[in-house]
C-alpha cells in the first residue's frame, strides 16, 4: 500500500503505528428475496454494501447502528459463516480463504464470535462443559485435556466449574449462559473476538458484570475485539474506535472520544441525541431520528440517509457521498456531503 | 480457585432458574415416563409379548409344524391345546408364540430401516437446504402422494411376493413421512445460533450433524417413528394376510388369520385369535407412542 | 388466491412423479416388462404388436412418454386375464369402491365429529377417556381382522347379515334397496374404523385448541350461551376436520383392498388382489394409476377447500 491519499488508503485509517489485524475491503453481501407464484428471486436485500475498515491489534472496534443495518451480517462475513458476494478480508496480513492466504479453518481458530441470543447459541442437549470443550476436541485436543480446558475457562468467566459444568443451558440464567458463550469462544485461544450484541439481551446489572468480565478477559488474554451493539452507551464504554453503520454502509468511523464528542454525520448526531444520556451537558441538540430505516431491498439513492436527514439537499439524493477525512485528524472519517469540500451541498466547506 | 472466583464479577448474584438436579433430556424423559401408569401398563404387556416371541421355543408346548388331524379345530380350553388347534390340528398357542416372532420382525424391521433411510434423507435435506433439500423432498412428496396401503400393494405386486419384498415395500412407504418430519425439525434446528457457533469452532458438517443436530432432532423423529410401528405391524400382517409375505407353513399372525378365515363357520373363536394378537400389539404400540410423545415433548 | 394457484402448479410435478412411479412398477419386478404385459399364450404377431404399442424397442424415457400419452387418454392396455381394456375393468370397480368409501367416510365423519367434540368438551372426564379410547382402538384395529370378527358375530353367530358379496346370488349389480344395503353394512363398518379413530382425534385436538383460546371466555363473559359458543367453536374447527376427513376418504379409496378381499366386494381392492395373483400386470398398473391420481386430486381439492373455508390460514 502506498502513502498516497488514495481513497483506499484513507478508508483504512487505523490507529497510527499500530499493526493491523483485520483489513476489510469492499465487503458486500446481498441476500436474494424470493417471491411470486414460482418462488423466484425477485429482489435483493443489500445487507452489507461495500464496506471497508481496519481493526488494529489489541484495540476494540465498536460497531453501532439501528437494528437491520447489517451489523450481524458483517460479523458473519468476517467469520466466513456466509460467503461475501465480493470484497476481501486480510487476517494478520493474509487474505482469508484465498489460496495463498489463510485457510478459513485456521482463521476460525484465531478469530471467534459470541452470539447475541444466549439461548439459541447454546445446544440445549449438551451440558455446558461439553459445549465449551467442543471446539478444542474438533481441533484435535484430547478429550480429557479439552474438558480440563473447559473447566478452567468456566472459572475464568466466573462460573464455578464444579457446580456448572454438568448443567444444561435451561438450568442457567441469561448472564450465566452468556458467560458460557464467552468461555466457548475463548476455548480455541483466539486472538480476535467478535461480540455480536453480546450483552444486549441481559438486564442492566448483569450487563455491567459481563462487560467488565469482557474487559478483564481482553487484558488477560491479550485480545482484539470487534464489539457490535445498537446500544451507544455500551459501545462508548468498551470501544477504542467506533464505526457507525447505516443501511449496510459505513457512514462514520473514528476514535471513540471524537465520535461521541464531535460527531459529524447527521445520522450519528441523531443517534446520539436520541439516547438517554446520563450527562445532560453533553447532550447534542439535534432532531431525533424519526420513523424506521428505509427498506434495504431498495435503499434510497445517493446518500442512503437523505430520506431522514434534516440537512438533505438535492445533491444528496443524486450523489453518493464517499467516506473520507475532513480535518486534521486522519483517523476520523465521515460520508456526508456537508463535510466534503466542493460536493455541491450548500453547507459544505469551500474547496481548499 | 477461590482466588479466581473472587476476581470475577460474581455470577452467584444471579438467580439460576430452579435449583434442578441436572437430569438432561433423556433423564427427564425417563422420569416423566415413570409417572405415567397407562403407558407403563401397556409397555409391560408389550414386553411380555416380545418375551413370549423371543422365548417361543422354550415356552411353546408343542411343535409349531407338526400336524395332528384329530386335533383339527379343537375348541379353546382343550387340555394340552389351551387355545385350541388350527385347521391342521397344530397347537394354536404354540403357533401364536412362534407367529409373534415373524410378525414382530416383519412389522418392526421396516420401521427401523425407514428410520435410517427416511431419517438420514430428511436430516440431510434439512441441514443442507437449498437445491439438495428441494431434490430430496420433492421425491419424498411423490411417494407421499400415494395412499399408503395402495403403494405397498403396488410395490409388492411389482417386486413379487415374498417376505424380503414385503419388507422393502413397507420400508418405502414409511420412509417419506419420516423424512418429512426429520426435514422439518432439522430445518428448525439449523436456524439456531449454536449450529453457526459450531461451524465457527471449525467443525465440519458431519461433526455438526452428529453432535449438535442429532441430539436435538432425534427426540422428535423418534416420537414420530414410534407412532408408525403400529401402522407397520398392521400393514405388514395385512400383506401376509393377502398372501404376499411369508409362505406356509411358517407361523405368522397375518398368514394364520388368512388360512383360518376359511374355518370361521366351524370354529370362529380360534379363527380370530391371530388377528387379536395383531390388534393387541398394535394398540400397545399406539398407546406407548402416545405416552412417549407426552414424555418427550418439551421445549428447552 | 396466490396460494391456490401455487398449490395447483405444485400438484402438476407431483402428479407427473406419481405417473413415473406407476410406470416404473413394470421395471421393478423380476420379469422383463414385455413378458409382464403379454399374455402367456400370445402369438408372435401379438407380441410384436404389443412391443410396438408400448415402444419396448425405444429408450426408457420414450417408453414413459408413450405410456403417459396413452394413459392420459385412458388407455392402460388390455387385461391379460379377460382380454378387455383395463379401463373397462377399473371404472366399474372404482365405482363400487367409491360407494363403500363414501358411505364409510360419511358415517365416520358423523360419528367421529360428535365423539371428538364431546371428548374435548368434557376434557379429562370418563367420557373423554372412553371416546379417546375408542379412537385409539379405531386406529389400532386391523380392519381385515375387524371384518372377520364382524362376519363371525353378525353372519356366523347371529345370522343377521350376509357374510360376503354385494348382492344376492353373487350379483354384481348394485341397487339402493334393502336387500343390497344389507350387504353394505359390515364392509362399511370395517372400513370406517381407522377414519373414526383419526377424525375423532383431530376433532378433539382442534376443539380443545379452540376452547383454550381467549375468545371463548370473552364470548361467555358477553353472556353468550354455551350452545352458541359450541356453534362458534364447531364452525372454527370444521375446516381442519373436513380436511382430515377428505384425506381419509382418499386413503380409503386406495386402502380398502383387505376389507374388499374379506367381503369379496368387487371393488378396486379386490381387482388389485386378483391382478397380483393372476400376474395381470396391465390391470395392476392401471388400477394403481387411476387410484393414485385420484388421491392427488383429492389432496389438492382438500387443500383448496380448506384454504377457502379458513381465511386465517396464510401459507407461504
Ligand atoms: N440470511 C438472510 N437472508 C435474507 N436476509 C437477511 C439474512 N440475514 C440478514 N438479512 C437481512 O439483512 C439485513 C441486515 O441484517 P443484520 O445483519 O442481521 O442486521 P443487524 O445485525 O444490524 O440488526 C436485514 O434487513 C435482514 O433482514
Ligand atoms: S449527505 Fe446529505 S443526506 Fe446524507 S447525511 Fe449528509 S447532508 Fe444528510
Ligand atoms: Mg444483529
Amino acid at each position: 500500500m502506498t502513502d498516497g491519499p488514495t481513497p483506499d488508503a484513507v478508508a483504512t485509517a487505523a490507529p497510527q503505528g499500530a499493526e493491523r489485524f483485520l483489513e476489510v475491503r469492499g465487503l458486500k453481501k446481498y441476500f436474494p428475496v424470493k417471491g411470486g407464484v414460482l418462488n423466484r428471486t425477485i429482489a435483493h436485500v443489500q445487507a452489507v454494501d461495500d464496506i471497508s475498515f481496519d481493526v488494529a491489534k489489541g484495540e476494540t472496534l465498536g460497531i453501532v447502528g439501528e437494528s437491520g443495518c447489517g451489523k450481524s451480517t458483517t460479523a458473519r462475513l468476517l467469520m466466513r459463516l456466509i460467503e461475501p458476494d465480493s470484497g476481501t478480508v486480510h487476517f494478520d496480513g493474509r487474505v482469508i480463504g484465498a489460496s495463498n492466504g489463510i485457510p478459513v479453518r485456521e482463521m476460525r481458530r484465531q478469530m471467534q464470535m459470541v452470539f447475541q441470543d444466549s439461548y439459541s447459541s447454546l445446544n440445549a442437549r449438551l451440558p455446558v462443559e461439553a459445549t465449551v470443550a467442543f471446539g478444542p476436541i474438533v481441533h484435535g485436543v484430547s478429550r480429557p485435556e479439552a474438558r480440563e480446558r473447559a473447566r478452567r475457562l468456566l472459572y475464568d468467566v466466573g462460573l464455578d466449574a464444579s457446580r456448572f459444568m454438568k448443567r444444561y443451558p435451561h438450568e442457567l440464567s441469561g448472564g450465566q449462559r452468556q458467560r458460557v458463550n464467552v468461555a466457548r469462544a475463548l476455548a480455541l485461544q483466539p486472538r480476535v473476538l467478535i461480540l455480536d450484541e453480546a450483552v444486549s439481551a441481559l438486564d442492566k446489572s448483569v450487563e455491567a458484570q459481563v462487560l467488565n468480565l469482557l474487559l478483564d478477559l481482553k487484558k488477560e488474554y491479550d485480545l482484539t475485539y470487534v464489539f457490535i451493539s445498537h446500544d451507544l452507551n455500551v459501545v462508548q464504554y468498551v470501544s477504542d474506535r467506533v464505526l457507525v453503520m447505516y443501511l449496510g454502509q459505513v457512514v462514520e468511523i473514528g476514535p471513540v472520544d471524537e465520535i461521541y464528542a464531535n460527531p459529524r454525520h447527521p445520522y450519528t448526531r441523531a443517534l446520539l441525541s436520541s439516547r438517554p444520556s446520563m450527562d445532560p451537558e453533553r447532550r447534542i441538540t439535534e432532531p431525533p431520528l424519526s420513523g424506521d430505516p428505509p427498506n434495504p431491498i431498495n435503499p434510497p439513492s445517493g446518500c442512503r440517509f437523505h430520506t431522514r436527514c434534516a440537512f438533505a439537499n438535492e445533491v444528496c439524493a443524486r450523489v453518493t457521498p464517499v467516506l473520507s477525512t475532513f480535518g486534521d485528524d486522519a483517523r476520523h472519517e465521515v460520508a456526508c456531503h456537508m463535510m466534503s469540500p466542493g460536493s455541491g451541498h450548500p453547507d459544505a466547506p469551500a474547496r481548499a | 480457585m477461590a482466588e479466581v472466583e473472587a476476581l470475577r464479577p460474581g455470577a452467584e448474584a444471579e438467580v439460576p432458574i430452579g435449583a434442578i438436579v441436572a437430569r438432561g433430556y433423556w433423564g427427564t424423559v425417563a422420569y416423566r415416563l415413570s409417572q405415567d401408569p397407562v403407558t407403563i401398563a401397556f409397555g409391560v404387556v408389550l414386553i411380555l409379548i416380545f418375551l413370549a416371541a423371543i422365548f417361543a421355543p422354550v415356552l411353546a408346548p408343542h411343535d409349531p409344524y407338526k400336524t395332528n388331524m384329530p386335533m383339527r379345530l379343537t375348541a379353546i380350553g382343550t387340555p394340552g391345546f389351551l387355545l385350541g388347534g388350527d385347521e391342521l390340528g397344530r397347537d394354536m398357542l404354540t403357533r401364536l408364540l412362534y407367529g409373534g416372532r415373524v410378525s414382530l420382525f416383519m412389522g418392526l424391521t421396516p420401521v427401523l430401516l425407514a428410520l435410517l433411510i427416511g431419517g438420514s434423507l430428511g436430516v440431510t435435506a434439512g441441514f443442507v437446504g437449498g437445491k439438495v433439500n428441494m431434490g430430496i423432498m420433492r421425491v419424498m412428496d411423490v411417494f407421499y402422494a400415494f395412499p399408503t396401503v395402495l403403494l405397498a400393494i403396488g410395490l409388492t405386486g411389482a417386486l413379487g411376493t415374498g417376505s424380503r419384498n414385503l419388507l422393502i415395500a413397507i420400508t418405502v412407504i414409511l420412509s417419506p413421512p419420516i423424512a418429512r418430519v426429520a426435514e422439518s425439525v432439522t430445518t428448525q434446528v439449523r436456524a439456531f445460533d449454536f449450529v453457526e457457533a459450531a461451524r465457527a469452532s471449525g467443525a465440519d458438517t458431519s461433526t455438526i450433524i452428529r453432535v449438535h443436530v442429532l441430539s436435538n432432532v432425534l427426540g422428535p423423529i423418534l416420537i414420530y417413528t414410534t407412532s408408525l410401528v403400529s401402522v407397520s405391524i398392521i400393514i405388514s400382517a395385512g400383506l401376509s394376510f393377502l398372501g404376499f409375505g411369508v409362505t406356509p407353513p411358517t407361523a405368522d399372525w397375518g398368514l394364520m388369520l388368512a388360512t383360518l378365515r376359511t374355518t370361521i363357520w366351524a370354529n370362529p373363536y380360534v379363527a380370530v385369535l391371530p388377528g387379536l394378537m395383531i390388534f393387541i400389539t398394535s394398540m400397545c404400540f399406539n398407546l406407548l407412542s402416545d405416552g412417549m410423545r407426552n414424555a418427550m415433548d418439551m421445549r428447552f | 388466491m396466490d396460494y391456490i394457484l401455487r398449490r395447483i402448479l405444485y400438484a402438476i410435478p407431483i402428479a407427473l412423479g406419481v405417473t413415473v412411479i406407476v410406470f416404473s412398477l413394470v421395471y421393478m419386478g423380476p420379469v422383463d416388462p414385455l413378458t409382464a404385459v403379454t399374455p402367456d399364450d400370445a402369438e408372435p404377431h401379438v407380441i410384436e404388436m404389443i412391443k410396438k404399442q408400448y415402444g419396448f424397442d425405444k429408450p426408457i424415457p420414450v417408453q414413459y412418454l408413450i405410456w403417459l400419452k396413452r394413459a392420459l387418454m385412458g388407455d392402460f392396455g388390455v387385461s391379460l386375464q379377460s382380454n378387455r381394456p383395463v379401463i373397462e375393468e377399473v371404472i366399474p370397480a372404482l365405482r363400487k369402491t367409491m360407494m363403500l368409501a363414501m358411505v364409510a367416510t360419511g358415517l365416520a365423519f358423523s360419528v367421529a365429529f360428535v365423539l371428538g367434540v364431546l371428548a374435548a368438551y368434557h376434557n379429562g372426564t370418563w367420557m373423554d377417556r372412553i371416546f379417546t379410547g375408542t379412537a385409539v382402538i379405531g386406529v389400532s384395529v386391523p380392519n381385515y381382522w375387524l371384518s372377520i370378527v364382524l362376519v363371525v358375530i353378525f353372519a356366523v353367530e347371529l345370522n343377521w347379515l350376509p357374510a360376503v358379496g354385494m348382492g344376492p346370488r353373487g350379483s354384481g349389480e348394485w341397487e339402493w334397496d334393502l336387500v343390497h344395503i344389507r350387504y353394505l353394512i359390515l364392509p362399511v363398518i370395517a372400513v370406517s374404523a381407522i377414519p373414526v379413530g383419526i377424525i375423532t382425534r383431530t376433532t378433539r385436538a382442534c376443539v380443545l385448541e379452540m376452547l383454550s383460546q381467549e375468545f371463548v371466555p370473552a364470548l361467555h363473559s358477553k353472556g353468550i350461551t354455551s350452545v352458541r359458543v359450541l356453534v362458534h367453536v364447531v364452525r372454527n374447527a370444521a375446516p381442519t376436520v373436513l380436511a382430515a376427513t377428505g384425506i381419509q376418504f382418499g386413503h380409503l379409496l386406495g386402502g380398502s383392498i383387505l376389507v374388499e378381499t374379506v367381503f369379496v366386494w368387487p371393488g378396486t381392492g379386490y381387482l388389485l388382489n386378483e391382478s397380483i395373483f393372476r400376474r395381470d400386470f396391465p390391470v395392476l398398473q392401471g388400477t394403481i394409476a387411476v387410484l393414485a391420481i385420484f388421491f392427488v386430486l383429492i389432496n389438492l381439492i382438500v387443500d383448496i377447500v380448506q384454504t377457502w373455508l379458513d381465511p386465517r390460514i396464510k401459507r407461504g
